[in-house]
């Protein structure tokens, strides 16, 4: 099916004329609104909590194979990167960016009293609270809200997925999620929703009436934008035929066009690995390696992988010890990957994890998650992070 | 310039759209079988038939399989205290099962809320559920929880909080099992006072440590029942909010209530979630003193909140954003139907962000704008459709680890083996996936159709929106009728109401 640029002008055009809309469509009668040199941020979640120590090996820590007898993954197996840490045998482009100084480790990051639940951990991890305080908005969400305080572009944030996680809810504003623009794009097109958006009514401003007017039509709206923004740069690399990898064609095309877009975030699961770990963890991390393999050579060639971060997190690691099932029980602090052409850092940049003083089997942390995200928000994407994450949080030098 | 909300509504009669208000707001809206009373009684005659349904006392709900019941609950006759006396493979089928049977509960619960007499009641045990929010992934636990909120959801607030705060469920969620005179776990203590009874901002740290060691050994045996372990309890003097003494559990319980900061910040809930999201906080005080004077007598405080004029305020009309079981229950109660596979309304609640058993933190749903982004709206606005056309809903849930435990969810075809027959399971589940979840209903029209019966053509639709929207829209007449099916007054009739309740507006009650 081919849509023409018009489709959407037109949406915009009427929208345009009915006063209760916002003024944001506006915005998408310009050109492109992501200026050149502008950084893109893409979160992959690894969800169900990665196996951390299975990820980025100790190949040289006793403690890490006397408690693994048999899921500990043998140094002359792993990939190595230095004498003591390995790399996950299926992460073989991970080795490849780590060599090439586009890759950069964190190790034992977490927050201060664990929660071992996936979904309060995970709740932590995505509103960047305490473990003792629950927000009920995200903190990219929290981005959109300070970034879009009057803002005109409710495409700024895109989850690939059909349900918007909570990183994504702001209190004002709120990422779109999309399996896949057509799709969006298909849904949106009930003539039936254009004509309420037309004839809607008029609302006095902050009511809950005239903030459904407004996410419906930031939908319909950001629905045409990014099906024509996607189809702009097709692009001709092949990723592989799997939901990740298809996920990073689509996020991939949208970065190479003119889409006004600073955040993508995907998720990849289950990797709840009480039982048969190797097997699933080696699939996941297959297809992880791939795509992401896809992915970086699409954005070097279009000479873009200098402006785009992608990073890694899963809501907890595992015990150090593994269980009797094959597998390993929730664990707390983990790592993460960063992953650019535009670090400033790179390499393991701090250390490895120190598995002779743990805390009831688990790892202790030594690097708050909201280090990592401060980071990101101030030195990435320009953000007072101080607002967006309520406190100070000291900035680390990977960007 | 400014217009009225209820401008447009051409023929509606003010009474029916304040017991519309009511029947949302103390219950799950309007039924299709109550739309003589709507039309006909003043809203304090519809109140009071209101209070007489919640009166009668609920029928506990009792849905565990058999095979729990053996395993868990006759284990204790020999004197099985604890939980771990399930071996690793009982536990792992028990909670298998569990995840089941709280499914089970979860539709039983929602039936109830659908046709049950005490709308009142059960709204109120929404209300509660999302307040005393706990989620075991024990059926038995999660079953109990549930009885303790609908048989004392009307009652006195302190009866409640006792009986919660004794039960397995709430118990184990917030880890007062843990809680040993040599090592407190200051969990249940902290939510105690942060959510249940003052809120942040009225107890210091202190408070936490000194409330956390009265609760120390409070703990339940396997089947749930409430145990006091004598020896793992700190009887050592404690002081808490500048009471001190020997203080027991009960007692700190006792000294919450005492404070009216707890009357203040529960009225301030209930006004909210009954009301008006936006608390006017001199109605609050007034309401929260007398039911602190009343001895937090819930039904009381309910009774002044509906029976006052200031309910009835615009403001408070069509301004509230539905949760997805206050909006699915509302439609199943307009257009009464039957699913061929019940299951998808736990899809549907998981795809708006509400599960019933399952919320996201005991800090419960938070509501209002957040049940709303890009996907929830387009979702609610398209599913009306889906239920008339029997259409298949094409959206996927996000995996719920906590639930499944690495076990392969169906609902999602997430967790896959790698293996060859897993393989190809996988592939025959993700294709059901692409093809998306049918809803197979069929709605039960005939009272639907028969309230319009008197209608004249002119004022048919504004008769239908009256119905179903509890705010104006525009769209009513020349927008409207391209949309509908005019081949015959009944397909009219039909469209009409899908069509109305594929609006923004349809949201808010």
């Amino acid at each position: 099916m081919l849509i023409k640029r018009r489709t959407f002008l037109q949406l915009g055009s009427l929208a345009t004329s009915s006063f209760l809309i916002p003024n944001f469509l506006k915005a998408f009668e310009g050109k492109g609104n992501l200026t050149a040199g502008s950084n893109v941020l893409v979160i992959l979640q690894l969800s169900g909590g990665n196996d951390g120590l299975n990820t980025v090996i100790p190949v040289r820590n006793d403690i890490y194979y006397r408690e693994r007898p048999k899921l500990g993954i043998e140094k002359e197996k792993a990939l190595l990167l230095t004498e003591e840490a390995g790399l996950h045998p299926e992460l073989t482009f991970f080795k490849t960016l780590y060599e090439e100084g586009n890759l950069a480790i964190l190790n034992e990051v977490g927050y201060p009293n664990p929660d071992r639940s996936h979904f309060r951990s995970m709740d932590i991890w995505q509103t960047a609270s305490n473990s003792n305080e629950y927000k009920s908005t995200g903190w990219l969400g929290r981005w959109l809200d300070a970034q879009c305080a009057h803002c005109d572009k409710p495409t700024q944030a895109l989850e690939i997925d059909d349900m918007l996680s909570l990183a994504l809810s702001g209190d004002q504003m709120k990422g779109i999620a999309l399996r896949d623009p057509g799709r969006l794009y298909n849904a949106s097109q009930d003539p039936f929703f254009k004509q309420i958006l037309q004839s809607g009514n008029a609302h006095p401003a902050g009511d809950s009436s005239s903030y459904l007017y407004q996410v419906m039509a930031e939908t319909l709206s950001g629905a045409d934008y990014i099906f024509e923004q996607s189809k702009i740069h097709a692009g001709n690399m092949v990723y592989p035929n799997t939901e990740i990898g298809k996920s990073f064609k689509t996020i991939s095309s949208l970065i190479c066009s003119d889409i006004n877009t600073r955040v993508y975030y995907l998720s990849l699961g289950s990797f709840d690995t009480h039982v048969n770990q190797e097997e699933r963890q080696q699939k996941l991390f297959s297809e992880m390696n791939e795509a992401i393999k896809a992915f970086t050579s699409d954005l070097k060639s279009n000479h873009r992988f200098n402006e785009v971060l992608l990073m890694t997190f899963s809501e907890f690691g595992r015990r150090v010890a593994q269980n009797a099932s094959g597998g390993t029980d929730h664990g707390t602090a983990n790592n993460m990957f960063l992953i650019s052409g535009g670090l400033k850092k790179a390499g393991l940049l701090n250390g490895m994890p120190d598995l002779a003083n743990l805390s009831e089997g688990d790892l202790q942390y030594n690097l708050d998650f909201k280090n990592v995200y401060a980071t990101v928000l101030n030195k990435w994407l320009g953000a007072d992070d101080r607002k967006i994450l309520g406190n100070k949080f000291d900035y680390l030098d990977f960007v | 310039m400014k217009m009225s909300n209820r401008q447009g509504f051409v023929s509606m009669n003010s009474n029916q759209l304040k017991n519309q208000h009511l029947l949302w707001r103390a219950g799950f809206g309007p039924a299709a079988d109550q739309v003589y009373h709507i039309r006909h009684l003043t809203p304090k005659k519809l109140f009071r038939l209101i209070l007489r349904s919640a009166n009668n006392d609920p029928v506990p709900f009792d849905v565990a399989t058999l095979s729990l019941n053996a395993l868990v609950m006759e284990k204790g006759d020999n004197g099985f205290p604890k939980r771990g006396e399930l071996s690793p493979e009982e536990k792992k089928n028990f909670r298998r099962q569990s995840v089941l049977d709280i499914k089970t509960l979860n539709l039983h619960w929602l039936q109830e809320m659908m046709d049950g007499e005490a709308q009142l009641r059960e709204k109120m045990a929404l209300f509660w559920h999302g307040h005393f929010a706990s989620k075991t992934v024990n059926i038995f636990y999660d079953q109990a929880l549930l009885n303790i909120i609908r048989q004392h959801a009307l009652g006195n607030f302190r009866d409640l909080l006792f009986k919660v705060s004794k039960s397995a469920s709430m118990i184990r969620f917030l880890n007062n099992n843990q809680n040993k005179k040599d090592h407190p776990n200051e969990n249940f203590a902290r939510e105690l006072m942060e959510l249940f009874t003052m809120g942040r901002g009225n107890y210091t740290e202190h408070d936490v440590k000194e409330s956390a060691r009265a609760f120390t050994g409070w703990g339940t045996t396997l089947q749930g029942a409430f145990e006091f372990r004598k020896r793992q309890h700190d009887d050592d003097g404690k002081t808490f909010l500048g009471k001190t003494g020997n203080l027991s559990g009960e007692d700190v319980l006792d000294i919450l209530l005492s404070k009216k900061q707890t009357a203040v910040f529960i009225t301030r809930k209930i006004y909210r979630f009954f009301v008006n999201d936006q608390a006017d906080e001199s109605r609050v005080n007034a309401l929260a003193e007398d039911f602190y004077q009343n001895k937090y007598d819930i039904l009381k405080l309910m009774v002044a909140i509906f029976s006052s004029d200031w309910f009835y305020d615009e403001k408070n009309i069509g301004t509230h954003i539905k949760s997805p079981v206050e909006w699915l229950v509302g439609i199943r109660r307009q257009l009464p139907q039957d699913f061929e596979n019940p299951d998808v309304q736990i899809l549907i609640q998981r795809l708006l962000g509400q599960v019933l058993f399952n919320p996201p933190n005991v800090a419960g749903w938070p509501g209002g704008k957040r049940w709303i982004d890009s996907s929830s709206l387009m979702l609610r606005l398209r599913i009306p459709q889906i239920m008339y056309a029997s259409d298949a809903i094409l959206m996927r849930p996000k995996d719920d680890d906590d639930l499944m435990m690495g076990m392969k969810d169906r609902a999602t075809g997430a967790n896959r083996q790698s293996g060859p027959m897993e393989r190809m399971e996988a592939q025959q589940s993700s294709a059901k996936n692409r093809a998306g979840q049918i809803i197979r209903t069929k709605i039960h029209w005939e009272t639907f159709l028969d309230h319009f019966r008197d209608s004249s053509d002119e004022d048919l639709l504004a008769n239908i929106q009256e119905l179903l929207l509890q705010s104006n829209t525009s769209m009513a007449e020349a927008g409207m009728k391209k949309y509908l099916d005019q081949s015959s007054r009944n397909t009219m009739i039909q469209s009409a109401a899908i069509r109305f309740m594929s609006t923004p507006e349809y949201q808010l009650c």
